[in-house]
């Protein structure tokens, strides 16, 4: 199979005849390929034979890979992950742009927008430096509680904001770091122009520090909808907090795990393609 | 030789006695310890439940209980160590680090396929906990006001299938972790009501909750699947049988009421919901 | 004295180096200079005090009888007013041949594209590149580049044009098309200040050719009276080596 498949592949490049180094070439790949295939399949045999065999293999399996209770609770967490996702949707934008706002903070160059640019500093530094989870409560709870009436005191609001100000501290440094990116060269040419500094920084820096950030953002991004189970802790049920009421019910773990395939499923491809980014990002510099 | 003839001496001695040392028996070789009995509790364990979070004073509900059985298994007060674990601790998988573990575990169909329960040894009402504001808006001991309230509960308690086959609450409910945040959640004004069994209710109205209030109760007699509390044990631990000899003993000698009398509030004043 | 750009005594450090140090130079209505000397002799940084990209430390910068260099204008409106071009091209990546010569006249006189369509698809033809306006930058060969970079600056319809050594960076068979511009430029009376080192071409077309040394004007005639009969005797060495 992977031997036709070759062979069409160098009749393509070369439909006359093969040179000797294409020869060697395929001979050396089918070599790796048979190795590669045989530690795999070594490792995954192992792993199959051996992990049954622990001792305490079997309540592992009840408890953590039980068919029946993945069953009956498997609808129910695709259903609260709806949730999440929903949260995930509007967090994302508004955390895009206070990210940027603060990132645009933290660059302002005038010295009467000193206090801007503190304010920018003081703002990543705090909320990098917090657990999103101790933020969540704090402002969650906290902000709630000082009377605000229905629905202003709703776990989405502030849980979300509470998203927006570690996640957004995050993104305003990504981005900034996008910003410095840009050659000082590339605002010379701005500023021969005659163009204004937030012209400059609106048409020739930011577009281009924003497409070099893309990768990096996207890992954030994937890291926030993991997060956004965080809000559970103050009242949401998504699908974190609906895998722990059907732990609770059955006194079993597979709900967790139908979660983690749950995550998984969403994840897994957005850090591919955040990897294909980065990858491709990095051949067009190289 | 020598063990058969102190028992015998024993057996002499008084009936009570030896019922103790029957029971001892039932126990030999079923502990993590031999000689010891190992109980878990919460962390931190509530009140009325442990008093002052601290279970060896043998005060509080739980607590009280938990001397009585130990000593119809024939452990001293001394023979029995404390530990701490959460409700997952409780249920993973793998060797435990107690006996049994005691922190108002509901005992349901679902959870007894995956652990052991021991007989009930308590029987709990839910009640409707909320806040005198509420009950000022209007709020009534009816299903039907209750409906329309904006419902809270801890999330790996039972309360949350009551809460949903019983009241059918209007919007979907907000779960906390613990009765800590369920309290917070109640004070800002998050929610409207929490449904807790009625010890702990009454606790927290009177106590914790600024202004709290209780709007009413389910008792465990008018309910069809009443929310009862056991031991709860790694599946298949032996010494089942010696605990629950030891909970009908304690039950029909009326040992167990008299516990619950001294511990928990009498909940009469609390009106029933209709 | 009638200059259209005019330095006077201009001195500026960066830390410790002085680059320019103290210079004196006139530039007048239609004039082309060229400026010659060593890597490192001052030639660009002088050329980005002339249009304020770098503020000067001492001395005066008249343009059309008014000092430039009065610490605290506005720097925006001078530069509309004199276009520079760089070594590096500095295309904007992210914009096609035709947005990155669009950008500062939209932004800055604000015309719309179709306004000034007409004007900037002449450009494009003058300059050979009619096929290339919607081309990217990296599609881009580095004369094609150059001469984009060059429309760009024309586009704000600059009284007077910088060339910060425009060929250095270009492959010796690309020179000649960048050059052929900066000839056109000529024959239509711009007024060009270059720094360079293509001496045969700064002898066949430039009024007034300085020679620059440790950040000072150590000579300066016309072209084809410093090139024959260079009166310092650094001039002469530099000349002997690039010659």
């Amino acid at each position: 199979m992977s031997d036709t498949a070759q062979q069409t592949g160098l009749a393509g490049a070369s439909p006359a005849k093969p040179t000797r180094r294409e020869i060697y070439e395929a001979s050396v790949r089918r070599r790796s390929n048979r190795i590669a295939l045989f530690s795999t399949l070594s490792v995954i045999v192992a792993i199959v034979l051996l992990i049954p065999l622990a001792p305490g293999w079997e309540a592992v399996q009840r408890s953590f890979f039980n068919g029946r209770v993945f069953a009956a609770t498997f609808p129910g967490l695709a259903e609260a992950f709806l949730l999440n996702v929903m949260i995930f949707a509007w967090s994302a934008p508004l955390i895009a742009l206070t990210g940027l706002a603060i990132a645009l903070c933290r660059d302002a160059r005038a010295p009467a927008l000193f206090p801007l640019r503190m304010f920018g500093v003081a703002y990543t530094d705090i909320f990098r430096g917090l657990p999103v989870v101790l933020v969540i409560y704090i402002v969650g709870f906290g902000i709630p509680g000082l009377g605000l009436p229905r629905p202003w005191n709703s776990p989405y609001i502030w849980g979300t904001l509470a998203l927006v100000l570690v996640y957004s501290a995050y993104v305003a440094e990504v981005i900034r770091s996008g910003i410095d990116s840009i050659h000082q060269s590339q605002r010379s040419a701005a500023a021969s122009l005659g163009l204004s500094d937030g012209d400059t920084m609106r048409f020739v820096v930011l577009p281009q520090a924003i497409r070099n950030v893309v990768p990096a953002n996207m890992n954030l991004f994937i890291a926030l909808q993991k997060d956004v189970a965080l809000l559970s802790f103050i009242g949401p049920v998504e699908i974190f907090r609906q895998a722990g009421v059907y732990k609770s019910l059955y006194a079993n773990f597979t709900p967790y795990v139908g979660a983690a395939l749950i995550f998984l499923a969403l994840t897994v491809p957005a850090t591919r393609y955040a990897d294909y980014l980065m990858n491709k990002q990095n051949k067009q510099r190289s | 030789m020598k063990l058969l003839t102190t028992s015998a001496v024993a057996l002499v001695l008084s009936a009570s006695t030896a019922l103790a040392m029957s029971h001892a028996n039932c126990a030999a070789e079923k502990t993590l310890t031999e000689g010891t009995l190992t109980i878990a509790t919460g962390n931190p364990a509530y009140y009325p439940w442990v008093m002052n979070d601290a279970p060896e004073s043998g005060e509080g509900f739980e607590a009280a209980v938990a001397y009585a059985i130990a000593g119809k298994m024939g452990f001293d007060a001394d023979a029995v160590t404390w530990v701490r674990t959460s409700f997952d601790e409780a249920i993973q998988p793998g060797p435990k680090n107690f006996d049994f573990n005691m922190q108002q575990y509901s005992i349901t169909p679902e959870r007894d396929e995956m652990v052991d329960f021991s007989l009930p040894y308590y029987t709990s009402a839910m009640a409707v906990l909320t806040t005198q504001s509420v009950v000022e808006a209007g709020a009534t001991a009816t299903i039907e006001s209750l409906k329309g309230l904006k419902w809270g509960a801890v999330a790996t308690t039972t309360a949350l299938p009551i809460l949903n086959n019983v009241i059918q609450p209007e919007s979907d409910a907000l779960l906390y972790n613990d009765n800590a945040d369920v309290n917070a959640a109640i004070m800002a004004g998050q929610i409207d009501a929490a449904l807790y069994d009625l010890p702990t209710a009454l606790y927290l109205s009177a106590v914790v909750v600024d202004g709290g209030a209780l709007l009413g109760q389910f008792p465990a007699d008018q309910s069809q699947t009443p929310d009862q509390f056991g031991l709860l044990m790694e599946n298949g631990n032996p010494l089942k049988e010696c605990v629950d000899a030891a909970i009908s003993e304690l039950t029909e000698s009326g040992e167990l009421a008299a516990i619950e009398a001294q511990w928990l509030a009498e909940a009469t004043g609390v009106p029933v919901v209709e | 004295m009638n200059a259209k750009l005019s330095l006077r005594g201009v001195r500026k450090r960066f830390g410790d180096l002085e680059v320019c140090k103290g210079i004196d130079l006139d530039v007048a209505e239609g004039e082309m200079v060229c400026l010659i000397g060593s890597s490192g002799s001052g030639k660009s940084t002088l050329l980005r005090c002339m249009n304020l990209l770098e503020p000067i430390d001492d001395g005066e910068i008249w343009l059309d009888g008014v000092d430039i260099a009065e610490p605290g204008l506005d720097p925006q409106p001078i530069r509309q007013r004199i276009g520079i071009v760089f070594q590096s091209y500095n295309l904007f990546p992210h914009m096609s041949a035709v947005e990155n010569v669009m950008l500062a006249p939209r932004r800055t006189k604000g015309l719309s594209r179709a306004d000034l369509m007409p004007r900037i698809s002449q450009l494009f033809e003058k300059f050979g590149l009619a096929d290339r306006m919607q081309h990217f930058p990296d599609q881009l060969s580095g004369g094609q580049q150059q001469r984009v970079a060059i429309i760009r600056a024309l586009a704000m319809e600059p009284e007077m044009m910088l060339f910060d050594e425009i060929t250095s960076a270009l492959d010796p068979e690309l020179v000649g098309e960048v050059l052929d511009v900066l000839r056109e430029l000529r024959q239509q009376g711009m007024t060009m200040v270059l720094a360079t080192h293509e001496m045969g071409f700064a002898r066949e077309l430039a009024d007034k050719v300085c020679f620059l040394d440790a950040g000072m004007i150590l000579e300066q005639a016309p072209a084809e009276q410093l090139f024959s009969a260079p009166k310092e005797e650094r001039t002469k060495a530099f000349l002997a080596r690039v010659l």
